[in-house]
């Protein structure tokens, strides 16, 4: 693994100037995850969604690597075919045989989680030799913060509003980390922009691995999440130390945590700062809150079961 | 000049075959009938190292074109193969291919589109797809989809076109059928169809290029779709152009339409891919019979051969068009609206009577298409012309 001062000279392959808000969490991942690709050159694909609408308005582009956009659902499907055309074209003399690239889908839970789940899952099965992202912010950032797949159970969003008959989101999030490694592929994450160490580390692991990996990285929003700017990385640090967002990677398999939580803090550390769970907190809601803190036990303590087994 | 060989082999055998012979960088496709047998066929010269290709055994015809244009994009030269619902669920991404300017080579089997849902030859497939921007071709037989499909590479391909090419056949009529076909061998092909040099690969690491930006308000999202307007308007000389040299090669005629019996024609049909073989043979029959009957072959659809059309019925009395795909609500079918405005230019515009038939497979028999003919001869000497679309032989 890099350290530090490695990684300080390591080249951003995300320029700043892009227009993505102050304090969004996605910039961070992707400058995280990249550096791990280490000095080979890396071929980004990314799904609609906040982080590409931000970075390549045309004639911009903040990306100082090659870039391509296809639609919403089908980064995987697109980054599979770059890859297949680098193998065809080797298969055809076109590129020497010893040529190393890598290969890296983006896509926020909306285009991961909801609608390119088929063609993640399919891209994972075949075996391509990728690395698949998600930045996870738990909406349609993009489109105004509408409710997906991935956002919290009690968390407002504006198609899963607040009000007389319902507060917030009905529904429990989808575990994704979970279901990419039923895919037995050879390495699974979930990681955080507030842990970067740990999030490149992962990324190097992804990007070295022969065949396709998964990296579910948590991103805070901080206009969809209703916190101050300067706050993303504090939010994501606590939803890692209240269990919410636990770190560990699944290798071959085998699923081990990579960041120990010595003394897991009360859920509500990380849902009282943010804007979009205020109504948790008015009276009469006891009860969805007791709720959120008897889901994230019980889904710490089927991880550690699962860390123990493996 | 190329050695041909004369075999007997269904629609999509030789498509296969010709896919194989335009040796593709990266396939990806999905199976769905009447289609299924290219991309088998073709999953089996990579079974045998017969092909270079990367085949991508993607999980929807979404992902099939998606990976396309990641492949195409890249720098490879690309083909794939679908019919009806997936030509349907891959309409997002035709437009995509399209206005990225990728030149990707699609076949398609045409078939109807559900509900209900039926899996024989219409063109209701491909007439959802006449508007995203790819070049179109009909083929009539076996033979015309092969060498549709080789052709189809050069025009794509072309520098002056960049533009993804869908080359067509009727499902099961020209798909399933055996045929006499002739093949040309594989150094032939080869050379005709060239080394594809992309533009701007993503793969050139060295030149790092962004894809599939955004371009909104400010962006030039309105002059990116003028300049592929230019381009499908300047694909017209090449089609030609390929055309003519393909047919130098092969011995066999091309032409954006092809016309029989059109130099005196009183009544003339106008119709699109397998049916103009029929259409031919009824119209010989009459002409035996004394009835100066044409045929005007329709082979490329997009861009379409409005002055060419126009041309052809310059003399004719009355004209019908045959559509094999409906436009529910608009005066007529796709084929009809076309040649209707084609005719608006001309110095003559006669009677124009539109017939939808053969929609999900029914039968188009020979007495339904001599019916046609009859009822032009009839509106030719001044019998009234009926109002509105014509369903021809709906029990
Ligand atoms: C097929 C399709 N459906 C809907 C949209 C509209 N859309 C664009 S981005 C987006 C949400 C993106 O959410 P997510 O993937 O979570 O990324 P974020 O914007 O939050 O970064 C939606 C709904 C689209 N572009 N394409
Ligand atoms: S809305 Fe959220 S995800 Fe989108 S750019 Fe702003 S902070 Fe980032
Ligand atoms: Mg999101």
């Amino acid at each position: 693994m890099a350290n530090l001062k490695e990684l300080t000279h390591r080249e951003d392959r995300l320029e700043g100037g892009h227009r993505l808000c102050a304090g969004c969490g996605a910039s961070i991942a992707v400058r995280q995850v990249l550096l791990g690709a280490g000095l080979e050159p890396v071929v980004v694909g990314c799904a609609t969604g906040c982080l590409e609408v931000s970075t390549t308005i045309y004639p911009y582009s903040a990306w100082k690597t090659p870039f391509i956009h296809n639609a919403f659902e089908n980064a995987a499907a697109t980054v599979s075919g770059v890859e297949a055309a680098f193998k065809g074209l080797k298969a055809a003399g076109k590129i020497p045989a010893d040529k190393r690239v890598k290969f890296v889908a983006f896509g926020g839970d909306g285009g991961t989680y909801d609608i390119g789940l088929q063609s993640l899952s399919g891209a994972m099965e075949r075996g391509h030799d990728m690395v698949y992202v998600c930045y996870d912010n738990g909406a349609y950032m993009n489109t105004g913060i509408q409710r997906s797949s991935a956002t919290p159970k009690g968390a407002w969003a504006t198609t899963a509003q607040v009000g007389a008959a319902q507060q917030g989101k009905q529904q429990r999030r989808k575990d994704l980390t979970a279901i990419m490694a039923a895919h037995n592929i050879p390495y699974v994450a979930q990681a955080s922009i507030s842990h970067w160490k740990d999030l490149t580390n992962k990324a190097e692991k992804a990007f070295a691995v022969q065949g396709p990996a998964f990296i579910n990285v948590f991103a805070p929003c901080p206009r969809g999440w209703r916190i101050p700017y300067n706050k993303t990385v504090e939010i994501a640090k606590s939803a890692v130390q209240t269990g919410f967002w636990p770190l560990f990677e699944v290798e071959d398999g085998v699923w081990r945590q990579t960041v120990r939580v010595v003394n897991r803090k009360p859920i509500e550390e990380f849902l009282k700062p943010q804007g979009r769970f205020k109504h948790l907190f008015a009276p009469g809601n006891e009860a969805l809150l007791a709720e959120m803190q008897s889901d994230v036990d019980h889904q710490w303590d089927a991880l550690q079961s699962r860390f123990n087994c493996s | 000049m190329p050695t041909q060989k004369t075999v007997a082999a269904t629609g999509n055998t030789v498509v296969a075959e010709a896919m194989r012979q335009c040796a593709p960088d990266v396939v990806a496709a999905y199976p769905i009938t009447p289609q299924t047998t290219i991309v088998e066929e073709f999953a089996a010269f990579v079974a045998k190292g017969r092909v270079h290709t990367e085949y991508v055994t993607v999980e929807s015809e979404h992902s099939a074109m998606s990976a396309c244009v990641g492949a195409s994009a890249a720098g490879a030269r690309v083909m794939t193969a679908t019919s009806s619902q997936g030509l349907a669920l891959m309409w997002e991404e035709l437009h995509i291919a399209a206005g990225m300017r990728l030149p990707i080579v699609m076949a398609n089997a045409n078939r109807a589109l559900s509900a209900p849902i039926n899996i024989h030859c219409d063109h209701s497939d491909i007439m959802g797809a006449r508007d995203t921007g790819w070049v179109m071709l009909f083929a009539e037989t076996a033979q015309e989809a092969y060498d549709n499909t080789i052709m189809a590479v050069r025009v794509a391909e072309n520098d002056d076109v960049l533009l993804p090419v869908m080359s067509t056949l009727d499902g099961f009529i020209t798909t399933h059928s055996i045929d006499r076909v002739e093949l040309m061998d594989d150094e032939s092909v080869s050379a005709f169809v060239g080394e594809y040099v992309p533009k701007y690969p993503l793969l050139d690491l060295e030149n790092p290029v962004t894809h599939g930006s955004f371009a909104g308000l400010d962006g030039p999202f309105f002059e990116f779709k003028k300049a592929q307007r230019e381009a499908i308007e300047r694909s017209r000389k090449v089609i030609n152009d390929v055309g003519a040299e393909f047919s130098k090669l092969s011995g066999r005629p091309f032409g954006m339409i092809e016309t029989w019996g059109m130099e005196d024609a009183e009544v003339a049909i106008i119709v699109l891919g397998s049916t103009a073989g029929n259409v031919r043979h009824v119209a010989r029959g009459l002409r035996d019979a004394g009835m100066k009957a044409g045929v005007v072959k329709v082979r490329c659809f997009r861009p379409f051969p409005f002055a060419e059309i126009a041309e052809a019925l310059l003399g004719v009395k009355a004209v019908a068009v045959m559509d094999r795909a409906e436009s529910f609500g608009a005066e007529g079918g796709p084929l009809f609206l076309e040649v209707r405005s084609a005719l608006y230019d001309s110095s003559e515009r006669m009677p124009v009577i539109d017939y939808i038939y053969g929609l999900g497979g029914s039968d188009v028999k020979l007495e339904l298409i001599e019916s046609v003919y009859k009822d032009l001869t009839d509106i030719a000497s001044g019998v009234e012309a009926p109002a509105g679309l014509v369903y021809l032989g709906t029990r």
